[in-house]
């Protein structure tokens, strides 16, 4: 089939249109590292754009210095894995049952938990109510308040009704009990679907600030995001210069503006690394729950 | 008791509560944690929201606190910042549903016509790579960007023989900016679920209309738009029902006193008087009157739909 001229001419502009778009999405992140390994002149006249001008390290030599950030990463990755151990836990337990047409009662506990979805305490009674338990400025708290995402579950239990009942009769003849046949037939179909929900979470701890600036007082328990806005957004770049040895304030601003897009990237790279493999999973947990919200 | 009976009672004992309750309590052994999550961070949150009719009192505890009524919601009311809460609030979301709710869908069908797979592959997974970005880091990319000595923004507006501008300190670029992060970061994500919904429309259909001799354009009018509306529909429930709801998380972040004009919205306005200025109930009851719209108004959009095309949430 021949292709009109304007069919050529839109598809022309809808591969332009796509490259754009990449650049649009792509420049931020090449312009951040680029910025992180210039020399900080260069930085501060804005000359950097996808190149490092002048490469060095002395932006990543300052952070590495600077304890915080270890600790901030250090309390990150805890309560990613705590946090995501946690979380796939509950999801099952909640979204096994809620798929199953013999859990009696099954519509009521369906709408109590979609019900939240729509309406919430909001930040103040949440607030007093974490602060009730003692759960202020604790670990726990940045895992167990948010241990169940509604929306995740729901997807899980979508997920679950799609298994078919015949497995579990199977199973059920084989002489397996109710325990049995979730840990030993339904888990390991699910697995794919459980690394998708799990990487939601854990992407959830590692990108989660807000809880920290509400609930957590102590300095040692904050995450890496807490400190990169500290740095970048509260512009406290002074404190981790100082902590590089610089001593005049003619060495602290030749790392200063570096220093913050080096903080940047220290915080975004884990991310970065893993999403090229992990980016499918993610695109599949979207469309399992919009089969049926 | 004759064989017949017997047989009649035990049906019926099978479908007795108690007996099914007995039937499945592995399942219920199961869901009680998460029957008490819900219960402690969920609920009783909700019945916190008591104290919006109290005093609270930090060492009277919420159920000690004096009874007050109203009080606090005619005070939010009378508020000389109501007016400029609300207004800000409806702006912001109204702005990110007629440019960001599109947005995605436009992507989706541009993404449809590319026929290359790879090269579409290579362009959606880099198109939502933002979603996966803490809001801080977002966020600080953005104001490097707008920096005013440095910044990429102004380094293009000086190019352009235009003057440098802290645009983070001036009301009035603060929707334009909050918006347009607000697609850059959404559009790719939320293209997916269009794009799964549109893997779904016939190809029959598309030939039927080439055949009566319908055009690219009025395949996309006719086919491919009703193919997705059901979709299109349920993310705009949601969408009209967060029209009160902008959440703080990012505006926290991006603004400042000086632009509190355009800037502070409910959600902000609930943190700063609620939590820093520790004015519970007043907080509380701001959100409630919050949290209160946005349940009117995803009900009554959901109840619109089901009426007019069949499509609801529930």
């Amino acid at each position: 089939m021949k292709k009109s001229n304007s069919r050529i001419a839109f598809e022309w502009f809808n591969f332009v249109f796509m490259i754009v778009l990449c650049v649009v999405m792509l420049y931020p992140f090449l312009n951040v590292v680029a910025s992180s390994l210039s020399n900080n002149s260069a930085v501060s006249r804005g000359r950097v754009t996808f190149f490092p001008i002048g490469f060095n390290l002395e932006a990543y030599k300052a952070v590495v210095r600077y304890q915080h950030i270890w600790t901030g990463y250090k309390n990150t990755l805890l309560y990613t894995i705590v946090g995501t151990a946690i979380n796939l836990v509950m999801t099952v337990l909640g979204a096994y049952p809620l798929s199953r047409k013999q859990f009696y009662g099954r519509s009521v506990f369906t709408f109590i938990v979609a019900f939240t979805m729509f309406f919430g305490g909001g930040l103040i009674p949440t607030y007093l109510i974490i602060n009730a338990y003692g759960l202020l400025d604790t670990f726990w708290v940045m895992v167990i308040p948010g241990a169940i995402s509604t929306y995740n579950m729901i997807i899980m239990r979508t997920f679950f009704q799609g298994i078919p009942v015949e497995l579990e009769e199977a199973a059920t003849i084989d002489g397996c009990n109710d325990m049995q046949t979730l840990w030993k037939v339904i888990l390991p179909l699910s697995t794919a679907s459980l690394m998708t929900i799990g990487m939601f979470y854990a992407v959830g701890h590692w990108n989660a600030w807000f809880n920290a600036v509400i609930y957590l007082r102590d300095s040692g328990r904050f995450p890496v995001q807490l400190w990169l806005r500290t740095i970048v957004l509260q512009n406290q770049v002074r404190d981790i210069v100082e902590g590089s040895g610089a001593v005049d304030t003619e060495a602290e601003n030749l790392v200063a503006d570096t220093i913050k897009f080096a903080v940047i990237v220290v915080a975004v790279l884990p991310i970065l690394c893993v999403y090229p493999f992990v980016q499918k999973y993610f695109v599949k947990g979207v469309m399992i729950g919009s089969v049926k919200g | 008791m004759s064989p017949a009976t017997a047989q009649k009672t035990r049906h019926l004992d099978q479908h007795s509560a108690w007996y099914r309750i007995r039937k499945s309590k592995f399942l219920y052994l199961m869901f009680l944690p998460v029957i008490v999550y819900y219960i402690m961070f969920c609920y009783a949150p909700m019945f916190g929201l008591v104290i919006a009719f109290k005093d609270y009192n930090v060492f009277k505890g919420i159920w000690a606190s004096k009874w007050v009524g109203f009080k606090y919601f005619s005070q939010f009311f009378e508020s000389r910042f109501f007016f400029r809460l609300i207004r800000n609030t409806f702006l912001i979301s109204f702005y990110g549903l007629i440019f960001g709710f599109p947005a995605p869908i436009i992507l989706a069908l541009l993404l449809n016509e590319q026929k290359d797979g790879v090269f579409k592959r290579v362009v959606q997974t880099i198109s939502y790579l933002p979603h996966f970005i803490s809001t801080v880091v977002l966020v600080s990319m953005f104001v490097q960007f707008l920096s005013v000595n440095n910044g990429l923004i102004n380094n293009l507006v000086e190019a352009f023989g235009g003057t440098r501008t802290y645009f983070l300190g001036d009301p009035k670029y603060f929707r334009t900016l909050y918006t347009s992060l607000g697609i850059w970061r959404g559009i790719g994500w939320g293209s997916i679920i269009y794009l799964a919904a549109l893997t779904n429309v016939s190809p029959e259909l598309y030939e039927a209309c080439l055949i009566d001799g319908g055009g690219r354009l009025r395949q996309t009018w006719h086919i491919t738009l009703p193919g997705i509306s059901n979709t299109i529909i349920i993310m705009l429930i949601f969408r009209v029902g967060e029209l009160l709801s902008v959440g703080s998380e990012t505006i926290l972040l991006m603004y400042n006193e000086a632009i509190y004009e355009t800037a502070d919205v409910i959600s902000t306005y609930v943190y700063r008087r609620g939590l820093i200025n520790a004015e519970y109930s007043f907080g509380a009851a701001v959100g409630l009157f919050n949290s209160l719209i946005g349940l009117i108004l995803v009900s009554t959009t959901n109840a619109l739909s089901k009426r007019f095309s069949e499509t609801s949430l529930w």
